[in-house]
């Protein structure tokens, strides 16, 4: 049996209707931001975190980002060799990684094409500032946010491993 | 209670009578605002709208008025300046000049004209004037044209609305607002009096076109092609900030307030209840307390037909303007003809 025939007009009331209804009773879609959180998808883009150690300042991260916002700069220095009576090895050391979240557009180009597995997206997102120099993120304060970073989920059943062979 | 006035000075009078219109004007407008543009649109659509400005953002309302008092009163640098800042007073004042008929009780009312219908209809459309030497005023072609537009649309819903109007009072035989509250709760429909004789019942055709006029006349949603900010910016208000803005705002929603009430008076017997039910016979006999809960009665009555305005704005996306103008002139004022004929013819039979 049909249902019989709403004008489209009566069920347009009766949708917005309905909302409030459930909003009364339910509550509502959205949350009271600063009094309760929502807890951002793991994978969210919220900010880059830098792991200094793995960083070879090789600068393909800022040669590849669109906004030129990472500002890299490093020196050589010689460490001692790796067996003796070897030729001292050259590393180099990085003096500064700033990133200006001012600039940055969160494509994550610069995550993506780290070789070393230096940078990582972290989650959060509270770090706006009064002054916008303030968002220029320094190494040490890049290295804070990899406390934030979370470790990687384990790969659905069946998913096929992507990278190495 | 014209004992009591008598007592008090003639400039005691008039400051009670400007107290009373200022309450009459912006209590309304504030409880719709609240009430409805700010609570009701947004459970519509699912949030809860202004929480944190006192328990559940009741006072948003000040927090607002204080922000907008604070702002610059600025005009365009080739505007008409003396008409471009007093069309937002113009309409204003003519909400207030609306209020001053709208009976709230047996004795409370501001003035009691025995062409109370005709003046309040004459009254509302000096709205129009104030909106479109606002449109005229700002030197923007956004505001020219929403004023054009707004001028077209309430001129076109005028009629229909008068038209709606004329069954009442063909029904009622009166067109004192006093009379016509007074004949629907004494009045009976067909013989049988239990519940008076509100017109929403007997003049349920006339109620809706009515409605659908009231609904134009405040250009709400799907009537706001004059506002139309997907295409006007914000029609003939594109130019005004500050307290100016906030004029036309209150203006809105009080006008808003307003005419629900009269159409509450008009529809649904105003601020009395069906006379019988107290052993009441006419105006005489009513009670003395009902100057007290009149009002109250009024004021719920004009919530729940607000709420129906507001509900219909939150749902229905906007007309086009050839379509609203086919609507006034081939449906509205149409139907609203047969309306009073049928009326008419009724009035006569029974």
């Amino acid at each position: 049996m049909a249902k019989p025939k709403v004008p489209g007009l009566l069920k347009g009331l009766g949708v917005t209707f309905n909302t409030l209804v459930r909003t009364g009773v339910e509550g509502a879609a959205t949350v009271q931001y600063p009094h309760e959180k929502e807890a951002p998808p793991l994978r969210a883009r919220g900010v880059i975190a830098l792991h200094e150690g793995n960083c070879t300042s090789c600068m393909l991260c800022a040669r590849s980002c669109p906004d030129w916002c990472i500002y890299i700069e490093g020196h050589k220095e010689l460490a001692p060799p790796r067996r003796a009576g070897g030729a001292p090895r050259k590393v180099n050391k990085l003096d500064r990684f700033d990133i200006d979240y001012a600039l940055c557009m969160y494509c994550g180009i610069c995550v993506e094409v780290c070789p070393f597995d230096a940078l990582f997206w972290s989650p959060e997102y509270e770090y706006s500032e009064p002054r916008i120099a303030d968002l220029l993120h320094d190494k040490a304060k890049l290295g804070e946010w990899m406390q934030t970073v979370p470790e990687a989920p384990e790969y659905e059943a069946g998913a096929e491993k992507k990278g190495k062979k | 209670m014209n004992a009591l006035l008598a007592t008090i000075p003639y400039w005691g009078q008039s400051l009670l009578r400007v107290l009373g219109g200022l309450v009459a004007v912006l209590l309304p407008a504030g409880t719709v605002v609240y009430l409805f543009l700010f609570k009701m649109m947004s459970f519509m659509q699912s949030r809860l709208g202004p929480m944190e400005a006192g328990p559940y953002g009741s006072m948003q309302l000040f927090a607002e008025v204080g922000k907008w008092l604070q702002k610059e009163d600025i005009h365009p640098e080739r505007a008409d300046k003396f008409i471009f800042k007093i069309a937002p007073l113009i309409v204003l004042s003519s909400t207030f000049l609306l209020v001053a008929v709208v009976p709230f009780g047996p004795d409370a009312w501001f003035t009691n004209f025995e062409a109370g219908v005709f003046y309040m209809l004459a009254v509302s459309s000096v709205s129009v004037l104030g909106i479109l030497i606002a449109g005229w005023s700002s030197a923007n072609k956004y505001s020219l044209l929403g004023g054009l537009r707004a001028a077209g649309q309430l001129i076109a819903y005028e009629l229909p609305m008068v038209l709606a109007v004329v069954g009442v009072v063909i029904q009622a035989g009166t067109m004192n607002l006093q009379g016509i509250v007074m004949a629907q709760n004494a009045g009976s429909m067909f013989g049988w009096n239990g519940l008076g004789n509100p017109y929403i019942l007997t003049q349920f055709v006339g109620f809706l076109v009515f409605m659908i006029a009231v609904q134009a006349e405040l250009t709400q949603t799907p009537f706001d092609m004059p506002i139309a900010e997907s295409e006007l910016v914000s029609g003939y208000m594109t130019e005004y900030s500050g307290f100016r803005f906030l004029i036309f705002f209150i203006g809105e929603f009080a006008t808003a307030g307003v005419f629900s009430m009269i159409a509450s008076i008009l529809f649904l017997g105003g601020w009395g209840v069906p006379f019988r039910w107290f052993g009441w016979t006419d105006m005489a006999s009513v009670a003395n307390w009902m100057n007290i809960v009149g009002p109250l009665i009024l004021f719920t009555k004009m919530i729940v037909v607000v709420f129906f305005v507001m509900w219909v704005r939150f749902s229905y996306p906007r007309f086009r303007e050839d379509q609203l103008q086919r609507f006034a002139w081939k449906v509205l004022i149409p139907v609203s003809l047969a309306n009073i004929m049928v009326t008419a013819v009724l009035k006569v039979a029974f």
